[in-house]
């Protein structure tokens, strides 16, 4: 009988994927080693090539000779570069980034107190993106070709190719320095500066966290305006991507199956088109979002956010290699993380991934 | 036995689509009358068969429009029925199976779900007593285990298999027309036999009318009591099924021509001529 037959084939098929899970696991870890393996052979290999001296970078350009081979000896220049690159890893692996020469701290320190400020700008734009983007681009999709589908797409637009710098500037010019409506530049007012205890780092959640109500509004009010613009220009993006998926989506036959059945309207796109959608969106907003913690440079400087595009550009202005090697590291630690993130995600919501 | 009202009623329905390059007829001056009977409608790629079905349904495409002199189904008048009116009417009354279960069912939905919903747009049941209707309609579809079938997702079932839970779906809610659009197609040839049984089955169980889209016209034939032959948006030509062979309009008996057969002599099948009178 084929109906018996193909029973036991979808046994088979449930008992190979129990079968199959540590294996992927092996796999997903395997590539992980891998990735970051890569990543720190290029950031190790981007320190010795670039032309800069380390050590005259420490002693300066009037050190005795004797001084200079000391701290090249001290610094393991002079083993083989296999060696070296071990040595950099177990360095890594400590924690040691090494000392900036710009602010003369440890790069590791710095990098704690300026990649929250990304991560928190970061997030808040994210989230903006998805939770208006995505029902925008739904909307425009569903009214296709109606007056709403041009007005979200002409915003969206609009939203997507007008520069951020420009957009930040005329924002702060009219909202902050005319009109007094929110915060100005920076990720809080002076006055409040260093008066919560970081815990996180983000100024919002560590502000929550100690019931300073008045802090965390003062917070809220300067990260309002860079969120914002950078959040726009998610949500832009979210949207049409959203409205292409989305329109893919309900001319499948699936959907005229769905309608056929008799189901409601709202529901034929929200649990039927919407959770195919939904498959689409988590790899785009997974790399948003990714791009987005990568620190955009010219919105942290228009707002003078102490971000980490801030920190790596002015490092690499400075000569500064650990500071930028340092933050080159967490940025593709983030990158690895968010595509790990969704990569877990798809499978979770498409069956067919698993 | 007791004459009953058509259960449905088309006269002259026409369906047109509105495209850039202005409007396009794609169903033109389509009448037929349906009882409690197998129709089968067929015709080339094109020939507004499947428009016709999904017209009765109201769901043509955004930018299609359906008219008719006359459209009504069980005394209701599609015409002038509002959208809810449709809606209750679709799935409940009349249900449509597609053509291959592979794109027709939801990837990221299990199969149980599907069915599940079926019977919980209709009516008012309990997830519970939803869970076990549906297993029993699998059973009713002849599908072994299942349970296995129910958690199931769309990709692990094969076309056979898909085309039955697709039966099943339709069949929840007991309509009383069933629209089959090339239900078969994309079947293995001894899976497509095993279908048709089922739907036969199942269709006679419940008395309900059948309207077979097929571009085959010998499985129309042998299936279908009678037989509406569509060419360009047009019925060219209406049969008993048993008559087919005498068909008298040169598009059907060109089509009957062109049938291979094992028992043929092996020579070369001819090709269909269209006369551009057929059109007018």
């Amino acid at each position: 009988m084929p109906e018996g037959r193909t029973g036991s084939q979808l046994d088979r098929n449930r008992n190979s994927l129990l079968v199959l899970a540590p294996r992927r696991i092996a796999g997903t870890a395997l590539s992980l080693v891998l990735t970051f393996a890569g990543l720190t052979a290029v950031t190790f290999a981007i320190a010795r090539v670039m032309p800069a001296d380390p050590v005259l970078a420490i002693v300066g350009d009037r050190a005795h000779q004797d001084v200079y081979d000391a701290v090249y000896r001290e610094l393991g220049l002079d083993q083989p570069i296999f060696v070296q690159y071990l040595r950099y890893l177990g360095q890594l692996f400590e924690g040691d980034l090494g000392v900036s020469i710009m602010t003369a701290q440890p790069v590791l320190h710095d990098l704690l107190r300026f990649f929250p400020a990304t991560l928190e700008l970061a997030t808040v734009a994210t989230l903006l993106g998805v939770l208006v983007g995505v029902p925008l681009g739904v909307l425009a999709a569903v009214r296709q070709g109606r007056w709403l589908d041009h007005l979200i797409r002409t915003v969206g637009l609009f939203g997507y190719s007008v520069p951020v710098f420009w957009l930040g500037m005329l924002a702060l010019f009219v909202l902050y320095a005319k009109l007094g409506w929110v915060a100005g530049p920076g990720r809080i007012d002076i006055f409040f500066d260093g008066m919560v205890e970081p815990v996180t780092g983000l100024i919002l959640v560590d502000s929550a966290l100690a019931r300073e109500w008045e802090i965390f509004r003062n917070a809220l009010g300067h990260l309002v305006l860079p969120a914002g613009i950078l959040g726009i220009h998610s949500l832009a993006y979210l949207a049409r991507m959203t409205r292409h998926f989305m329109l893919e989506q309900l001319g499948q036959e699936y959907i005229l199956a769905a309608r056929v059945k008799g189901v409601p309207e709202r529901t034929v796109i929200w649990r039927h088109a919407f959770r195919n959608v939904l498959v689409q969106l988590i790899t785009i907003v997974g790399l948003t979002y990714a791009s987005l913690l990568e620190g955009s440079v010219l919105t942290e400087t228009v707002f003078a956010w102490p971000g980490i595009g801030q920190y790596i550009t002015s490092s690499l202005f400075n000569n500064d290699m650990n500071a930028v090697l340092g933050g080159t590291i967490v940025v593709g630690v983030c990158f690895v993380g968010i595509n790990m993130g969704s990569d877990l995600l798809y499978r979770l919501v498409d069956p067919r991934a698993r | 036995m007791k004459r009953r009202d058509p259960l449905l009623v088309v006269d002259g329905l026409r369906v047109t689509f509105d495209t850039p390059r202005g409007p396009v007829a794609a169903v033109r001056d389509v009448s037929f009358v349906l009882g409690r009977e197998k129709l089968g409608i067929v015709g080339e790629s094109g020939s507004g068969k499947s428009q016709t079905g999904r017209a009765l349904l109201g769901l043509l495409a955004r930018n299609g429009r359906a008219a008719a002199r006359r459209l009504t189904f069980d005394g209701v008048d599609l015409l002038r029925a509002g959208e809810a009116e449709r809606r209750a009417l679709r799935g409940r009354r009349i249900a449509m199976i597609l053509q291959d279960p592979k794109f027709s069912l939801n990837p990221v939905m299990t199969v149980g779900e599907q069915i599940v919903e079926a019977f919980r747009v209709h009516a008012n049941v309990s997830r519970r007593e939803a869970r076990l209707r549906a297993l029993a309609m699998l059973e009713a579809v002849h599908i072994r285990e299942p349970g296995h079938v129910f958690d199931a997702w769309p990709h692990e079932l094969s076309g056979g298999m898909g085309q039955r839970v697709m039966i099943a779906i339709m069949m929840v809610p007991e309509p009383d027309l069933l629209i089959a659009d090339e239900p078969t197609s994309a079947l293995d040839v001894t899976v497509r036999l095993q279908v048709l049984a089922l739907l036969d089955d199942m269709l006679a169980r419940r008395g309900a009318a059948l309207i077979f889209i097929s571009h085959d016209l010998g499985l129309v034939g042998s299936f279908c009591d009678r037989v509406l032959v569509m060419y360009a948006g047009r019925v060219v030509e209406t049969l008993r099924a048993d008559e087919l062979q005498s068909a008298r309009h040169p598009y059907t008996r060109g089509l009957l021509a062109c049938q291979p057969r094992v028992d043929g002599d092996g020579s070369d099948l001819p090709t269909l001529n269209r006369d551009p009178a057929w059109l007018r």
